[in-house]
């Protein structure tokens, strides 16, 4: 967001706020987006009916109409429960998502943070999420919550493995972990020397594409990874005790992350912010650059969301399995081959 | 203050309109909701009956040699990382080095999955 207002050097403090409005934007606008586009209007069609049809055009408005209803409802936390915790959890989950954001480049100057380590950083802070569901799950003194906020803990740190070692495949081919060198890295890349469209790295990481949208709807809880909040096992896992806007919360903090890591995965595999055959360092990528972003992150929230509503759920076991004895193989096998063919070639 | 610790910053103040934002939410809520309290209220849910015994119950974490095992991967991933940026540099010299370390700790997953750890048990 350095130069929105084109060529005019602001003060860092200025820079500031716009970033500030530029994050609410990035976390609430695709959450909101996907909620109404995915789970009220995809799924719908997909079980041959309307869905919301009432408020607003099309039931646009729906998204709004809910929120106000649940700002209205009665604030409850069980008398059991330990009240500091079960008020903190929330936060630290809508935090995660916030700081996952930092890292995402939106154009050639439209970046929160230009940070070296890039996408080590969002590695490593996409993962406290984790530690607000387990506290959740255990403030919560409820059973349900209880198994929920473990089931969610073992799942996470089983698909961090592969979503980590998926990126390294990246890492290797980009030779940067800056996500505006990948970016440019893909930009200008060749795939054998052919340069027609650069290199997006879907292409020649197609292996690490898979394991990581894989490793995404399970990190991201959605169906067939969705037992922490198994609905017909555990009434609502580690979110049960949470009611009215706390629970909304937790709802927005699991859509705006998918955005998020929609985002992630577009800037690795799909050329970021880039289209091929524009100009990168151009003034006027700084506007279109968050569209094409914008549309990139709903074409993978697509593929999250398709899979979500057509699969049933897994069994707690299969799932530790799949992630163990396939995804981490594999991706061990993929890092091993991309060294290979880069050192090669 | 230099670029880096700038960047840092933002991640900063990032973290700060996140607590501004779910305050402002709540907060936004407190003056609208009502509070009528009544004890049936606070009882916690357990399918509509009263709930039993201690509600932290003894549970059995499954999963500890997987977070063992993880430990293990999450520190591999942390040596590759560096190396991964400057794999064309260090040629094929780099390639069987790191191969022999992937493979070392590959073997440690095929142990631990012949030793039967890997079944959820």
């Amino acid at each position: 967001m350095r130069s929105l207002v084109l060529a005019i050097e602001l003060a860092w403090w200025q820079q500031t706020v716009l970033r500030t409005i530029g994050v609410l934007a990035a976390v609430l606008l695709p959450a909101g987006t996907l909620v109404y586009v995915f789970l009220f209007k995809m799924m719908s069609f997909m079980q041959s009916r309307l869905g919301p049809m009432e408020a607003g055009p099309y039931g646009s408005m729906q998204l709004l109409a809910e929120v106000g209803k649940w700002i209205q409802k009665e604030d409850i936390i069980p008398w059991r429960a330990d009240r500091k915790l079960f008020a903190m959890a929330p936060y630290i989950v809508v935090m995660t998502v916030f700081l996952t954001y930092v890292g995402v480049p939106f154009g050639p100057d439209a970046w929160f943070a230009d940070l070296d380590v890039g996408i080590f950083y969002i590695l490593a802070v996409s993962s406290i999420s984790v530690l607000g569901i387990l506290i959740a799950g255990w403030s919560s003194a409820n059973k349900y919550s209880l198994l929920g906020g473990l089931r969610a803990a073992g799942q996470l740190i089983a698909y961090e493995l592969p979503m980590v070692l998926a990126v390294v495949g990246v890492v290797i081919q980009a030779e940067t972990l800056n996500l505006q060198g990948i970016v440019a890295a893909q930009h200008e890349g060749a795939i054998f020397g052919w340069d027609g469209i650069g290199n997006p790295f879907i292409l020649t990481q197609f292996v690490g594409f898979l394991i990581f949208l894989v490793a995404l709807q399970a990190e991201l809880t959605q169906t067939p990874f969705d037992m922490p909040v198994a609905e017909s096992e555990l009434v609502s896992g580690y979110m049960t005790e949470y009611s009215g806007m706390r629970f909304l919360l937790f709802f927005i903090a699991e859509f705006a992350s998918a955005g998020a890591f929609a985002a992630v995965a577009a800037t690795l595999f799909l050329g970021g912010w880039a289209l091929p055959g524009v100009d990168l360092d151009a003034d006027y990528m700084n506007v279109l650059g968050p569209i094409v972003l914008l549309a990139k992150i709903m074409l993978v929230a697509f593929l999250v969301f398709w899979v979500r509503f057509t699969y049933p759920r897994f069994r707690e076991d299969q799932l530790q399995q799949l992630a163990w004895k396939v995804l981490i193989p594999l991706s061990l096998v993929n890092i091993l081959a991309t060294m290979a063919l880069k050192v090669a070639y | 203050m230099s670029d880096l610790l700038r960047s840092y910053l933002t991640v900063g103040v990032f973290l700060g309109v996140a607590v501004a934002l779910v305050a402002a939410i709540l907060g936004l809520g407190r003056l609208i909701r009502p509070s009528r309290p009544q004890p049936d209220k606070y009882v916690n849910y357990e399918s509509g009956v009263d709930p039993v015994g201690s509600m932290w119950a003894q549970t059995q974490v499954r999963y500890y040699l997987f977070a063992l095992l993880f430990v293990l991967f999450d520190v591999e991933a942390v040596f590759v990382f560096p190396f991964a940026t400057r794999a064309e540099a260090y040629g094929w010299f780099g390639f069987v080095e790191m191969g022999v370390f992937i493979v070392v700790l590959a073997l440690g997953l095929l142990y631990a999955w012949k030793k039967k750890v890997l079944r959820w048990v």
